[in-house]
């Protein structure tokens, strides 16, 4: 008996890490910052099932002993108090949340040391930290990722290498989001006018799912995003890629998607970026080829990608990118626009 | 009832002309039901439209207008008022008083929160809802196209004016009409916490109305107090509301913590355990709510000093409310339990609003918060201490005081049905709520794509919702089937407080004559230690009452008449809103209205005619 109360915990949390899905669940850290915030939760949790059992079982022996039976008529004797009972239950939730407090408050500090001098090696012979600075812009509805000192941009996957310190810094171009990607670390927001700043890091390769958690208007739902941990290998030719794009991005040689980027000059272009060359009202496509999804959230595929080029209020409401319909860009256009479009791949060749 | 020498014989223009505090109470009960009802609608048709992954009921849009309309409908209209519904019927009674400290003001404090209801219900008709959630952050607030956000900050200037005059209508009550002998320490908790609650509205709601009045600003006239580009700074709008919204939820909780402190007492047959630790833990409950607003803002950016600090003072609530907890325990232990479904919504509440509270305590740990924060996590736990606390409070009012308050008893074997339904269908919609947030799912979300872990608790989720509908229409169906059963009995539950000394229906003047108040729950203490009685502090005579009014339904309607003109720049239509308003304040201070008296034969009359059941 004693063995099943000790299991109880454990038991517990094996079914909550059962729930939903790898590298969205918070239940399921993949990171050190997730597993600090998991270990908070589990902590806090403990007590308070503590707090609960205690408080069912005076509850029900109450409900259970003092019920008026049939025919019961008495007068309970009328009780003012009890000096002694009220010292205790107030002594024992006090020292129950100091438990609780004081992992939080040297976590909140830690969560928020984000000082990127101190990453970097000050004295002579001093080892620094392995960091990367990705400054994550939110948009109505589409995110955009500056790595500064690389000066390339991304949109809506953020490359990211494994066991490296990833400094985040946060601004909104619009209204407010905030940015969570659960599995790797809690949520911090975008707020229009200020930056903030976190980190975390991804011991592991994988892709892992972001979400916006702020509402912010009509297709809130679907400000979806990717963290994509790579090794630093793979992170390195990806950046330097990015910033000078492969020639069959820039340049196109197959007849098909060359006919492709002449359409997207004529219609993307003044809003999204390839390489160095297009504006950034949008998400730069550069490695749009390697997406996982379309606009967020609808399945990598070319008739998906026509749906959503030929009507974007019907996906994604509210947001700024026109719909083009057969007069704006005919078939056969469109087929080359595909082309192109799913051509443009930094990674491979 | 032959009281009604001053009354008109038209029953419409006496209710509407009312500034009896008894029919404002079920004036309150009745227009806080009709937005109950529709708070409810809006959450039943979002619940539908979450039960399968992508699914399309109503369009994003709409779920963000019916998101928006259901949080603010449900508390500045719904608990709200249903909350004042009770303590204007119940607070002169329990404390011995004829009358509010100002009926005038409480009939205008009723209209102007109805028509700022309806105003705000308007938009549904107009250009559509507001949709920026009911917290209403900026900028996605003050960029809102159409008028919806219009109606919002308008329609809730109107209400929130008149919950403020109701404050302040209690405060000054509870201070000045006491009976004789009822000294603060022997007021029933119901009072006292209702006595707190008017406080936090007195410091709260000036936050909210200025934040309303920039946010108008802003909208209608241009201003720049939130907008970045000009150096506005978008924080203010979220201090500004959590100075106001986090007092907000203690101003629902702390009364319904008094009506359970009520209920439990009279249906054990003890008195409340720990009276004077319960006064001081609603105390600091009241003082510790003001404090710790900034919780709501863990992830926006406040820095690790304001985040440690407000997640220590967040914690520290759980103290007094611990008290609270085990007080109520103890107030049941030894003592003769009667489950009547005023106490099973009683007993119902105490695991249900635990649960509520130490998700509380886990959003409080701010470094965890990071993960908590607008998930469905967050939904869960309001949910849990506004329908595990507040709402079980009202329907545990609900069946304790309806024979005082309408002359007969609701049906207990229905309401138990109704207790039951409501309690599984509550747990089953929020408890797996927690795990969904857990999980990823972030609140305020329209939809969900499928293949993410999500579908089987949503769909879940929803046949709990599902439940809590029937168990609301068996709460309709059980009013109006049990108006068959009046009997007027004055004293139906064996009462502890005064309220229970009145005969029912309780004539308009509540006393005959003043009650002389020996002991806390002096009712009690008369009937069991003494001769059954309330001694008298005063002799019989005539009594003097105010008479009815129809202005103040005149200054609310001017005022929703001038909020049409701001939304639809008409400034003729603004102007002569106003005048209407200020006009009749006009009327209101040059025109004499000395009330009238009830003479004495007449009371006499009134207690010689067995209606003391």
């Amino acid at each position: 008996m004693k063995y099943l109360w000790r299991l109880l915990p454990i038991s517990f949390i094996i079914l909550l890490s059962g729930c939903g899905v790898e590298n969205l669940s918070a239940l399921d850290p993949q990171g050190p910052v997730a597993e600090m915030q998991f270990s908070l939760i589990q902590l806090s949790l403990y007590i308070m099932i503590f707090v609960l059992v205690v408080v069912f079982a005076i509850y029900i022996f109450v409900i259970f002993k003092f019920r008026e039976r049939p025919g019961d008529t008495h007068i309970p004797k009328q009780v003012h108090g009890n000096r002694t009972l009220e010292f205790i239950w107030t002594t024992i939730p006090i020292l129950l949340l100091l438990m609780l407090a004081i992992p939080n408050v040297m976590d909140t500090f830690t969560l928020a040391n984000v000082e990127v001098e101190q990453m970097e090696a000050t004295e002579e012979g001093e080892e620094g930290i392995d960091y990367v600075r990705v400054q994550v812009t939110a948009h109505q509805f589409w995110w955009e990722f500056d790595y500064p000192d690389y000066e390339i941009t991304a949109g809506q996957d953020m490359y990211i290498p494994t066991d490296t310190r990833i400094i985040i810094e946060l601004l909104a171009s619009d209204v407010q989001h905030s940015f969570w990607v659960p599995a790797l670390a809690g949520k911090q927001d975008n707020v229009p006018g200020i930056q903030n700043d976190m980190w975390f890091e991804a011991p592991n390769e994988g892709v892992y799912m972001g979400k916006c958690t702020e509402l912010c208007g009509p297709s809130h739902w679907l400000m979806d995003f990717k963290v994509i941990a790579v090794d630093p290998d793979t992170f390195d030719t990806w950046a330097t890629n990015m910033a000078e794009p492969p020639s069959h991005v820039t340049e196109p040689q197959e007849t098909v998607a060359a006919d492709g980027r002449t359409v997207f000059e004529q219609s993307c272009i003044s809003c999204h970026a390839v390489g160095a060359e297009g504006g950034n009202i949008g998400p730069d496509l550069t490695n749009f080829g390697e997406r996982e999804v379309i606009a967020g959230y609808l399945e990598y595929d070319m008739d998906n990608l026509e749906a959503w080029l030929r009507d974007t209020q019907e996906y994604k409401p509210g947001n700024e990118m026109p719909s083009f319909n057969a007069e704006a860009i005919n078939d056969e256009e469109m087929e080359a626009l595909l082309d192109y479009l799913d051509s443009l791949k930094v990674l491979e060749e | 009832m032959s009281y009604a020498n001053a009354q008109s014989k038209n029953v419409i223009w006496d209710w509407l002309t009312t500034v009896d505090h008894k029919k404002i109470g079920i004036l309150y009960l009745a227009g806080g039901a009709f937005f109950f009802a529709l708070g409810g609608l809006e959450a039943i048709l979002m619940r539908i439209q979450l039960m399968f992954p992508e699914f399309t009921f109503v369009q994003a849009q709409t779920f963000n207008e019916l998101l928006t309309m259901h949080g603010t409908t449900m508390i500045f209209l719904a608990a709200m008022p249903l909350l004042f519904g009770f303590m204007n019927f119940v607070i002169p009674l329990q404390i011995g008083a004829r009358d509010v400290a100002f009926p005038f003001l409480n009939a205008l404090g009723f209209w102007l929160f109805l028509f700022g209801g309806l105003l705000l219900n308007v938009s549904w008709f107009a250009t559509g809802a507001p949709d920026a959630g009911w917290t209403a952050y900026v900028p996605l607030s003050s960029m809102s196209p159409g008028q919806g956000l219009d109606y919002y900050v308008l329609g809730l200037q109107v209400s929130g004016l008149g919950t403020l005059i109701a404050g302040i209508n209690f405060l000054v009550t509870i201070i000045n009409m006491r009976a004789p002998g009822m000294s603060m320490m022997r007021m029933p908790l119901f009072t006292w916490s209702s006595f707190v609650a008017s406080m936090l509205i007195l410091f709260a709601f000036p936050a909210l109305t200025i934040g309303l009045l920039l946010l108008m600003l802003e909208r209608l006239f241009g201003a720049t107090y939130f907008a970045v580009d000009f150096g506005g700074n978008v924080i203010i709008w979220q201090h500004l509301f959590w100075i106001f919204g986090h007092p907000e939820v203690y101003i629902l909780i702390l009364p319904a913590f008094g009506i359970f402190s009520e209920v439990l007492a009279t249906f054990s047959k003890k008195r409340l355990f720990g009276y004077s630790a319960m006064v001081f833990a609603t105390l600091i409950i009241g003082f510790l709510g003001f404090m710790v607003w900034a919780h709501h803002m863990f992830t926006v950016g406040m820095g690790p000093v304001a985040n440690a600090i407000f997640a220590v003072a967040t914690m520290a609530i759980a103290v007094p409310t611990g008290i609270k907890i085990f007080n109520w325990l103890l107030t049941l232990w030894g003592g003769r339990i009667q489950f009547t479904t005023a106490n099973l919504f009683a007993l119902g509440f105490i695991p249900s609003f635990v649960m509520g509270g130490v998700t509380g305590v886990m959003l409080a740990t701010s470094a965890a918060n990071y993960q908590f924060h607008d998930t469905y996590f967050v939904v869960a736990h309001f949910h849990y201490v506004i329908i595990g606390g507040v709402v079980f409070g009202l329907f545990s009012g609900a069946f304790y005081w309806w024979p005082k308050m309408f002359g007969y008893r609701l049906n207990e074997m229905l309401g138990k049905w109704f207790f039951w339904l409501f309690l599984i269908g509550f747990h089953l919609t929020f408890f797996v709520q927690h795990f969904l947030g857990l999980i990823g799912m972030p609140r305020r979300v329209a939809s969900y794509l499928g293949g993410q872990g999500l579908d089987e608790m949503n769909f879940i989720s929803t046949i709990g919702a599902f439940l809590m509908t029937i168990a609301f229409i068996l709460l309709l169906v059980n009013i109006f089937t049990s108006t068959k059963n009046r009997e007027n009995v004055a004293d139906p539950w064996d009462g502890r407080t005064l309220e229970w000394t009145t005969p029912t229906p309780v004539p308009e003047y509540n006393f005959a004559q003043t009650p002389l108040v020996r002991e806390l729950d002096p009712f009690w203490h008369e009937k069991y230690e003494g001769d059954g009685k309330m001694k008298a502090a005063e002799p019989l005579g005539d009594i003097h009452m105010p008479n009815g009014t129809i202005l103040p339904i005149i200054m609310a309607a001017g005022l929703t008449v001038a909020s049409f003109g701001f939304i639809y720049h008409i400034h003729p239509l603004t102007i002569s809103g106003l005048a209407i308003t200020f006009g009749a304040m006009f009327v209101r201070s040059v025109k004499e209205d000395h009330g009238h008296h009830i003479p004495v034969e007449e009371i006499k009359r009134d207690l010689g005619g067995g209606k003391n059941g």
